[in-house]
């Protein structure tokens, strides 16, 4: 096992906080632990990390922590399509960065294979992981008072869609209708971690 | 339920944030849903056991210049704790952190806060709003849970599981250091910076909210440049942003954050967190 890239750091009494190489390895270690049976309240994978909170046993956690191979295929969740309208006000800008014009765009964009990553900003805001590394885009030097719900935007290396209205500094690609968060659903947040997604163009 | 007519609150008036509060709901963090809950738990569950409830029955949480309500249906006992604060039921003065009746029809006043900052209203049978996601909290981050506590709110009241059990002693509790066990993120700080940390008086900000007891001290000075990639927050991590000045983060925190975190406060400790109030002297001692 390589363990070079995990690293163990104290959160608290009750939290463990695990770093590793990157998001996907974040997310494959957060699958492999909840599928464990890990006794722990919460699993909250980051971009390069896992936090465990409210651990009952810490060695039984770093047992299964050195049972967990960063180099295994991570066990993904279910692929959801979200059918898109690439309509969004940063398309040019977008353009511009990827060195392409509006149809390059989405056409690169439908073409990736995402992962959830992580959750944060937003309940069910999802940082979805699988831009290749030369499309990493700038924040919008001025963030936007208000970004409708269901906007598909990209910022660094990441892709998200905002399940709400808010204020957001991402670079807007399109719209979808897709609800993305419903406290009545047994599983409210649709791209919990580990969830592929792929932009279907309509 | 079997005949019986509902119990309700008229909220006739409320001060600047009234909430529903309870335990929270801890374990939804990685769908990016702050835990939410009540602030001073030892408050809350006093209250509750004042009156013979469940302990995890939703309260409310009345901080920013009290509440004023009325009791619609048959009388019920209620009990006020935490901040301290006048009572009064129809004008007369009552106790707080002892059992109180209502009688039907009967007006409640809590004045504001006069020593601490949230108060607990506890009600025989618990504050009944629907549950979202487990909980009856309100998470003023995200605004998940039952809406905020306003003037016109209704609330309903559950059925009553118990009676005042007697004498329960409220004990007195005196604001200490906020004892921290250091790390995660200690690496990205001077090798001084928890020494810093716990020689310094602090003070609390204005700025302080459910999310977080924001601190004003000498600035903590960060070792080394770049950003933190964004990695999941505890409740009491204290946060440092590039001002230097700490966060100790509170009930509605987000769920990851992209500042180092360089200790976390002891849960017995984050009770004094809820109740200083702007401008008190803060310290943190090794726990």
């Amino acid at each position: 096992m390589n363990t070079d890239r995990v690293r163990i750091l104290p959160c608290g009494r009750d939290g463990v906080l695990v770093e590793v190489a990157d998001a996907a390895q974040a997310v494959a270690l957060a699958r492999f632990a909840r599928a464990a049976q890990v006794e722990a309240v919460d699993v909250v994978p980051g971009a390069e990390s896992v936090l465990f909170d409210g651990v009952g046993d810490r060695s039984a956690l770093e047992g299964l922590v050195a049972r967990w191979s960063p180099e295994a295929a991570a066990t993904l969740g279910p692929l959801v399509e979200l059918p898109t309208t690439y309509d969004g006000a940063d398309l040019a800008d977008v353009a511009d960065v990827w060195g392409t014009d509006v149809a390059g765009v989405v056409a690169r964009h439908s073409g990736i294979d995402f992962v959830s990553a992580f959750c944060g900003f937003a309940p069910g805001f999802a940082y979805l992981d699988g831009l290749p590394d030369g499309l990493a885009v700038p924040r919008r030097a001025t963030p936007r008072t208000r970004v409708p719900a269901g906007s598909v935007a990209v910022a660094g290396a990441w892709c998200g869609v905002y399940p709400g209205a808010s204020p957001g500094g991402w670079q807007l690609l399109g719209t979808t209708d897709v609800g993305l968060w419903d406290e009545a659903r047994d599983e409210p947040a649709l791209l919990a971690p580990g969830t592929r997604v792929r932009f279907v163009p309509r | 339920m079997n005949g019986v007519p509902p119990v309700h609150w008229h909220v006739e008036e409320a001060g600047a944030l009234v909430t529903v509060q309870d335990r929270g709901r801890p374990g939804l963090a990685h769908l990016g849903v702050p835990r939410a809950g009540w602030l001073d738990p030892a408050a809350a569950t006093l209250a509750n056991r004042l009156l013979g409830n469940q302990e995890d029955c939703a309260v409310l949480e009345v901080s920013g210049g009290g509440i004023s309500l009325r009791h619609d249906g048959a009388g019920r006992w209620v009990s006020v704790t935490g901040a301290g604060c006048s009572v009064k039921v129809d004008g007369a003065a009552r106790g707080h952190g002892a059992a109180t009746w209502l009688h039907p029809g009967a007006g409640l006043r809590l004045g504001p806060a006069t020593r601490g900052i949230r108060s607990y209203l506890a009600v025989g049978g618990g504050v009944d709003v629907e549950p979202v996601l487990g909980s009856r909290s309100t998470d003023t981050l995200a605004w998940v849970g039952p809406p905020q506590v306003h003037t016109g709110s209704v609330l309903p009241v559950g059925p009553v599981t118990g009676a005042p059990p007697g004498a329960d002693v409220a004990t007195v509790r005196r604001h200490g250091p906020l004892r921290v066990l250091p790390g995660p993120r200690l690496d990205w700080f001077g090798a001084d910076v928890l020494h810093d940390l716990c020689t310094q008086e602090y003070v609390v900000s204005p700025s302080s909210n459910r999310v977080g007891l924001r601190l004003r001290g000498t600035p903590l000075e960060r070792s080394r440049p770049g950003e933190l990639a964004s990695e999941g927050m505890v409740l009491g991590a204290v946060q440092v942003p590039p001002d230097g000045q700490p966060v100790v983060f509170l009930a509605d925190h987000p769920t990851t954050g992209g500042y180092p975190v360089i200790a976390v406060v002891l849960g017995e400790d984050l009770w004094s967190c809820a109740q200083l109030g702007p401008g008190e002297p803060v310290r943190f001692s090794l726990g």
